[in-house]
């Protein structure tokens, strides 16, 4: 306290920045976008979900100034996306519609269209691999090949070959697992509501929360912050009986805007233009409730907690579904089903920010107490 | 560097200006309510003062001058911090004279010189709900503040003189604005509350991380909290004097004297206590940044 | 008609509260739709069924029944705890006795439930802020209805505080490190701290012993009889009912079954549920 920075802080400042650079720099390495963007996709689509900001290049880019912090990467990318115009909202995106590239469920062995694996980390032995460490880009490219052609994947990752894909825009999404479950009765029919959403990042949220509000907020939540709350839900802290993951996808899904000079464009039957693919992670999970059917009875009954965001990331996913369940169940004896504690602590940005405010000054508010504080003694 | 080509002046774009200025209207005629708005993430941390630089960025002009202080110092960090971003993005004018400038952007002080009218004060607010601590339901006090019920405030209060014989807060002591709304100051010391009271200037409070504007324009009436028989009190000035420029009856903040460990004090308006060192000097009082 | 307004200071008229749907068979309120107070087709519950009664100036009024027999609802529904699904009430002290309590303004509600009601509910959880001093507790319903004055109120808290015989130098004390009877204690000096015409006091002595209970019951005896205040008192128990009651109400399944003279009810009960209630007393 007994230094006051009266003097001097535009010099401070100027050093720290230039002592960041060199902390980045200082091994004689300057990481290659390209190669973060190429090699760091988990990364970068955690990056991607939680500045609600859908581009890889700006992503890696972050990632780099960054120094790999996804807070930070994150913090960079949101703080970009409040400088671009927002002109238009797509359409609303059928996730069944995607370009799988991998699709599984827990409740059935045989879903309609067969599981598909995909890539996952899910069984593999995780295990240091020190051969790593010699990998070349001349390797990659080698070995790539080769698997190209002894495995037939969709591989497209251009905008051009995605083009020419979504010219074909599905009329009747796959059936699904979920499908199933419903057609035998089990699933509470719902309403299909394609209504354009309230947008969370132009409007203020103001609770009750409407449902597309919630899921935007834990759409860009913080992983480990969604995670471990979903978590939470699991562990009983919401959920009541143990939920089962319907179907999680893992692909591609094109994103179209309605015409603005065409009327009636906004509901989806005039004219959209195709603007292009994303890549997310969508999941449907089944949660059974129990349901008052009159005259005493009760049955169970399965309610879908639904979760989506952008890229690969699984776990996220399907926490986002637990928490979009727990907190449609209107009950309010736990935390997690408490829309306010869960929406409003959830946002990397939010959270980082104000954790992080504490290393400010408080010279004056800590003065102003200490007064009371002396105050009060003497009063006493 | 680059980022001339990545951002707008002032940052935003001209669309998300406008949506704030558009919430600073409604707090303007709403003295003292809360306005919720779509706060942007900045380039700023949230908690750093990102409500206030939007209300700054949103309104900022070519012909601006700015002055922007952290707990009364130009040259904080964050000040600095802040400064830079905006003139950055908006190659205006900074000055350290509150007189001088045309936005005041602060964190938790309001400046010694009194404000004139046509300036605008933006304080930095972190948490805009004067009644979150008697109540944490954000739905449940927009009822409150709905109704006018804020017997939740005042028994807080009432509760320090039961325990500690007297009020015992601190900074964001709070006040009735237009006797309609009680609002959260920020964290300005109690000293500087009736600064508010009638202020010539308009003075713009916003919440970045808790998406809140609110205002309390020229001339409006600020009371601070109170009980008839526990009338409201400043900080305690008793035989402070400023030890580089004399100052009395102005905030200070204490000093620790590394050598006799005794406390001595100094004007917390750093800005204020340059000028006047200045006058005692006969140099020109001016600003300049 | 005119004259019975000037004593009644509490009219209440076809209040319902039900908790469930509704559903076209039991909203037709016949009694042959419904299983006790419940009905089988929705799964609705009746709390209460077009209840209708009075509370004269002065009296007590005690309200028995088993428990889900509604009585507890009457006093959420009075005490703006609950909302109720249809009816009205009305008190002489507010508007004249004009205006139905149940349809004004949120603001004017909380006038009412700061300045013209008291209640003492069964759970102090419910009626106190545990987390503050007893005083202020006492005092919150003073600062609720505009008093400004801290010396005045912290007066008023301690005079209250030591009628129910809480010890001044505990006043100071958070009633979360009190005795039950002690906690019901302060909960009545908070609910009597805006002199309030009508008090609402629900089950306070059930879940204290019995030693405790008797204090409890001669403290709320000795205020009736001082300040002359209206009681709706709600009770599972009729022994506290005979204690203290003039005139008694005997609900079952949402509805009144019997009312009268408190005496009278003890000693010549005329339908079956009362008489069953009675002997079982005994």
């Amino acid at each position: 306290m007994g230094y006051i920075a009266v003097r001097g802080g535009a010099e401070a400042i100027e050093a720290s920045i230039e002592r960041l650079k060199y902390e980045r720099l200082r091994k004689g390495r300057a990481l290659d976008v390209g190669a973060a963007e190429a090699g760091l996709r988990a990364l970068v689509d955690q990056v991607m979900a939680e500045a609600s900001l859908y581009d890889e290049g700006i992503a890696a880019l972050s990632i780099k100034q960054a120094e790999g912090s996804p807070e930070e990467a994150v913090f960079l990318m949101r703080a970009y996306r409040s400088t671009l115009p927002r002109s238009h909202y797509a359409l609303a995106v059928d996730t069944r519609a995607m370009r799988v590239e991998r699709r599984i469920s827990a409740s059935f062995k045989d879903i309609p269209g067969g599981q598909l694996l995909g890539a996952s980390a899910d069984y593999t032995h995780r295990l240091i691999d020190p051969s790593l460490r010699g990998e070349t880009d001349e390797g990659a490219v080698a070995w790539v090949e080769e698997y190209l052609g002894r495995v037939a994947i969709d591989a497209c990752d251009t905008n051009e070959a995605s083009e020419d894909s979504a010219a074909s825009r599905p009329e009747a999404p796959p059936a699904s697992a979920i499908d199933y479950v419903r057609s035998l009765g089990l699933i509470e029919e719902r309403q299909m509501d394609d209504a354009e959403p309230r947008d969370v990042t132009k409007k203020a949220i103001e609770f009750p929360a409407s449902r597309s509000e919630r899921l935007q907020i834990l759409a860009r939540g913080q992983t480990g912050a969604v995670t471990a709350l979903g978590y939470a839900a699991l562990r009983g802290y919401g959920a009541t009986l143990h939920p089962t993951v319907g179907e999680l996808r893992v692909g591609r899904v094109a994103v179209y805007v309605p015409d603005p000079f065409a009327a009636g464009s906004a509901k989806g039957d005039g004219d959209a233009y195709y603007v292009g693919e994303l890549r997310i992670t969508a999941v449907e999970t089944l949660v059974p409730v129990q349901v008052h059917k009159g005259r005493g009875k009760t049955e169970i009954e399965f309610v879908l907690g639904f979760g989506a965001c952008f890229g690969q990331n699984e776990t996220k996913a399907i926490a986002m579904s637990l928490l979009d369940q727990c907190l449609e169940s209107g009950d309010k004896r736990s935390a997690v089903q408490d829309e306010e504690f869960v929406l409003l602590h959830v946002d990397s940005v939010e959270a980082t920010g104000f954790i992080s405010h504490l290393k400010l000054p408080h010279y004056v508010t800590f003065q102003s107490k200490l007064d009371s504080l002396r105050k009060a003694r003497g009063a006493k | 560097m680059n980022r001339e080509r990545l951002y707008n002046f002032a940052f935003f774009d001209e669309g998300s200006k406008r949506e704030v200025r558009r919430a600073i209207l409604k707090a303007v005629a709403i003295p003292g309510y809360q306005v919720p708005f779509a706060s942007r993430e900045m380039p700023i941390a949230r908690g750093w003062g990102t409500g206030g630089l939007q209300i700054t960025l949103s309104l900022v002009g070519k012909e601006d001058v700015i002055k922007v202080i952290d707990q009364g110092a130009d040259e904080s960090v964050n000040a600095v911090s802040i400064k830079r971003l905006v003139v950055g993005t908006t190659g205006i004018r900074t000055t350290d004279d509150a007189r001088e400038a045309t936005i005041i952007q602060s964190r938790h002080r309001i400046p010694e010189f009194p404000l004139a009218r046509g300036q605008i004060l933006v304080l930095q607010v972190p948490m805009p709900e004067p009644l979150r601590f008697v109540e944490s339901s954000e739905y449940a006090t927009k009822r409150l503040h709905a109704e006018k019920e804020y017997s939740g405030a005042y028994l807080a209060l009432f509760e320090e003189i039961m325990k500690y014989g007297r009020v015992a807060t601190g900074a964001d002591h709070p006040v009735l604005v237009h006797d309609r709304y009680v609002m959260a100051p920020s964290p300005i010391p109690r000293f500087d509350n009736p600064k508010m009271m009638r202020c010539e200037a308009l003075i713009l409070l916003g919440a970045g991380r808790e998406k809140k504007i609110y205002a309390v324009p020229p001339f409006t009436k600020v009371a601070s909290l109170d009980f008839e028989d526990h009338p409201f009190e400043v900080e305690s000035l008793e035989g402070r004097r400023c030890r580089r420029c004399g100052a009395r009856e102005v905030f200070m903040d204490e000093i620790i004297d590394d050598a006799s460990g005794g406390a001595e004090y100094q004007c917390n308006d750093a800005s204020y206590c340059a000028s006047r060192t200045r006058a005692r000097a006969g140099a020109p009082a001016s600003g300049g940044g | 008609m005119a004259a019975e307004y000037d004593v009644s200071a509490l009219r209440v008229e076809g209040l319902w509260k039900w908790f469930g749907p509704r559903c076209p068979r039991c909203s037709t309120g016949r009694e042959e739709a419904l299983e006790r107070n419940y009905c089988p087709d929705c799964g609705t519950v009746y709390a209460l069924r077009d209840l209708s009664f009075r509370l004269f100036e002065g009296e007590v009024l005690g309200v028995v029944g088993e428990s889900g027999s509604g009585k507890s609802t009457i006093l959420n529904c009075l005490y703006y705890d609950m909302e109720p699904s249809a009816g009205a009430a009305y008190l002489s002290s507010f508007e004249g006795g004009e205006s139905d309590v149940f349809s004004v303004s949120a603001q004017a509600k909380r006038t009412v439930r700061n300045t013209l009601l008291g209640k003492v509910y069964q759970n102090a959880l419910l009626g106190l802020k545990m987390g503050f001093s007893s005083i202020s507790n006492v005092a919150e319903k003073l600062i609720a209805s505009g008093d400004r004055n801290a010396s005045r109120m912290e007066a008023r808290a301690v005079e209250l505080l030591g009628h129910v015989n809480i010890p001044p130098y505990r006043m100071r004390e958070n009633p979360e490190f009190f005795s039950g009877g002690m906690q019901q204690r302060v909960q009545i000096a908070k609910a009597l701290s805006n002199n309030p015409p009508v008090l609402l006091l629900d089950e306070v002595t059930t879940g204290l012993d019995l030693s405790v209970q008797a204090k409890v019951l001669d403290l709320v005896k000795q205020i009736q009889r001082e300040l002359g205040i209206s009681m709706l008192l709600v009770s599972h128990d009729l022994g506290v009912v005979r204690m203290l009651a003039d005139r008694t109400v005997v609900m079952l399944n949402g509805k009144v079954v019997e009312a009268g003279l408190t005496d009278q009810i003890l000693e010549d009960p005329q339908e079956p549920y009362t008489q069953e209630l009675v002997h079982s007393m005994l």
